[in-house]
């Protein structure tokens, strides 16, 4: 009895694995391998010519962080992008979702066009945006008509950020407002009712009914957000060309990290410290996110 | 919620509407410029209509970059390819996970729970070399094999196969079928909204991708579409009628698949949403 159940038993582990195979494959050999790999090469000195060569160098590839002028920038760069994206989108996402879920005829229509950024490529959007930033181009003319100032987005260095932000923005929403059209679907009809015949307008409604309700998706979605703001690179990357430009105003810790590690000679060791500088940073971004909603509830 | 006043009502509209025309602009813009001849556009006229409708920016793009069918070949491919394994290997991942017991399962979902976290940052430069000790540099394994399984949806099909009716495979075991074989003959077929929602995800996510084919492949024939866009807008700098009609072509795929996938995209963003 015993032995035939084991047998049973080493049958099913074998299924498992083999069910298992081709993740534990990739797992192995691009994901965990690769972990320790750039651990390794964090603390070396990398040459790629002829033969390639590591040289332990100890922690010098992380101090150099703190000397790297150009990596200030990015961080810099990257930590505006991802502290007015965030909120930004965000809302923009909250309120979209809201006004769409007001029970109005043709939601369905609305909603399959402002889902259209979402379904088009980082690389086209940004080409469709580069040609309306144009000197001459559309947002100018807009802005023209109505009498305000007409900026060089592109070519001005004070602008260029702020131009892949809107874009990113106006990208990025729509994707969370499906998510929170789902949620606010599930509040119960019946509070809002019972709001209502207390007096309270759609205001008052949205910020004691709806707010409270979505929390946790709110948590979610700025989480969702926080890793994908930080690891901004496609937009800036096609938007200059690859050089972070102008200025190094476009340049993120992404876009550095690759710079670093395929542009430039024997820095790779330097690029895989950066990139775990911004895993960590990441991590901490989403962890202190946790604590902070976390805090809020205890009111 | 029903009894809304009519001014209320307009008002909802109007946002509505104004945003709807935020959305829909740079995308009218964008397709009204592919049908622009170049002297149109070099013009600097802001015209939604193009005065002199043509069809040559489409015909010109194959014609000036002959790339432009392999890019677009080298993406269905890589895109087709990398869906379908996703899509069985993630399944059968998820279904282990969440029906088989073997050794080292609970170590295995905490170490894939936690692969969510990692940015591909980190994997990036240490899978470039071990892909140029591959020789998979300006491949299409290169591009594949890394990314044929995904964390998140290995996650999402264990949430699925979990709520999955157990009775259905135990019938199946009845009539003789092994567990292999319930799995691909029963369990799949009626896995069918998950695999859809999947399906559209992981194909976007490949077909958009940018930094991977950025690394991976040097050789301009190996380029996917992304990259292609790139270097095309690089070669044609101020010939924003071909871009644009570049982009149009790169963008009606991936609006086609969900047209017809649209109904399982909801489900599947839901799934996803960590409710």
């Amino acid at each position: 009895m015993n032995r035939k159940y084991s047998a049973k038993a080493l049958k099913e582990a074998g299924q498992g694995y083999f069910f298992m195979s081709p993740t534990l494959f990739v797992l192995l050999l691009f994901i965990l391998g690769p972990i320790l790999y750039a651990i390794f090469l964090s603390f070396h000195d990398v040459r790629l010519l002829g033969e390639t060569a590591y040289n332990f160098v100890g922690f010098s590839n992380y101090e150099r962080v703190f000397e790297d002028q150009r990596a200030s920038i990015a961080i810099w760069n990257t930590f505006k992008y991802v502290i007015i994206v965030v909120p930004c989108q965000t809302a923009l996402a909250i309120f979209l979702a809201a006004t769409l879920n007001a029970g109005l005829k043709g939601e369905k229509f609305f909603r399959i066009i402002y889902f259209l950024p979402t379904l088009t490529s980082s690389a086209v959007l940004t080409l469709i945006f580069m040609w309306m930033y144009n000197r001459e181009g559309l947002v100018n003319f807009g802005l023209e008509t109505l009498g305000l100032p007409t900026y060089n987005f592109m070519g001005d260095p004070n602008i260029a950020l702020a131009a892949i932000m809107i874009m990113n923005i106006w990208a990025t929403a729509p994707f969370f407002m499906v998510i929170y059209l789902a949620a606010l679907q599930d509040i119960p009809d019946s509070l809002y009712e019972a709001a209502e015949l207390d007096g309270a307008g759609p205001i008052r409604k949205f910020f004691s009914i709806t707010l409270p309700h979505i929390k946790p998706i709110t948590s979610f979605v700025v989480i969702m957000g926080i890793i994908g703001t930080f690891q901004l690179f496609d937009q800036s990357y096609i938007f200059s060309g690859g050089s972070g430009g102008p200025d190094n105003s476009t340049l993120t810790v992404v876009l550095l990290i690759y710079q670093y590690a395929f542009k430039t000679m024997d820095t790779m060791g330097y690029a895989a410290a950066l990139a775990f500088i911004l895993a960590i940073v990441i991590l901490v971004g989403t962890l202190l996110q946790r604590k902070l909603s976390k805090e809020e509830n205890l009111y | 919620m029903k009894k809304k006043t009519s001014i209320g009502k307009i008002f909802l509209y109007i946002i509505l509407s104004t945003y709807a025309l935020v959305t829909l602009i740079p995308f009218l813009w964008a397709l009204s410029s592919s049908f622009k001849p170049l002297s149109e556009i070099v013009s600097g006229s802001i015209n939604f209509i193009p005065q002199n409708f043509t069809l040559d920016n489409y015909r010109q793009i194959f014609i000036q970059q002959e790339l432009f069918p392999r890019w677009m070949f080298n993406s269905i491919f890589i895109a087709t390819v990398g869906t379908g394994l996703n899509v069985i290997f993630n399944s059968m991942a998820g279904y282990a996970l969440a029906r088989l017991a073997f050794p080292g399962k609970k170590a295995l979902f905490i170490i894939i729970l936690a692969v969510l976290m990692i940015p591909a940052q980190v994997t990036m430069v240490p899978n470039y070399l071990i892909l140029r000790e591959f020789g998979w540099l300006n491949s299409y394994q290169g591009m594949i094999v890394p990314s044929m399984i995904n964390a998140t949806f290995i996650f999402m099909m264990r949430q699925f196969f979990i709520n999955f009716p157990k009775e259905l495979e135990e019938a199946a075991a009845i009539d003789g079928l092994s567990r292999i074989g319930t799995f691909f003959r029963v369990v799949l077929p009626l896995a069918k909204p998950a695999l859809a929602a999947q399906t559209i995800f992981v194909f976007m996510g490949f077909w958009n991708d940018f930094m991977r084919p950025l690394i991976i492949m040097t050789d301009s024939s190996m380029y996917t579409l992304p990259l292609g866009l790139n270097t095309f807008k690089g070669q044609f700098v101020s010939y924003w009628n071909y871009i644009m009609a570049a982009s149009m072509v790169f963008t009606l795929p991936v609006l086609l698949i969900y047209a017809f996938f649209n109904k399982y995209f909801i489900k599947g963003l839901s799934l996803t949403g960590g409710k």
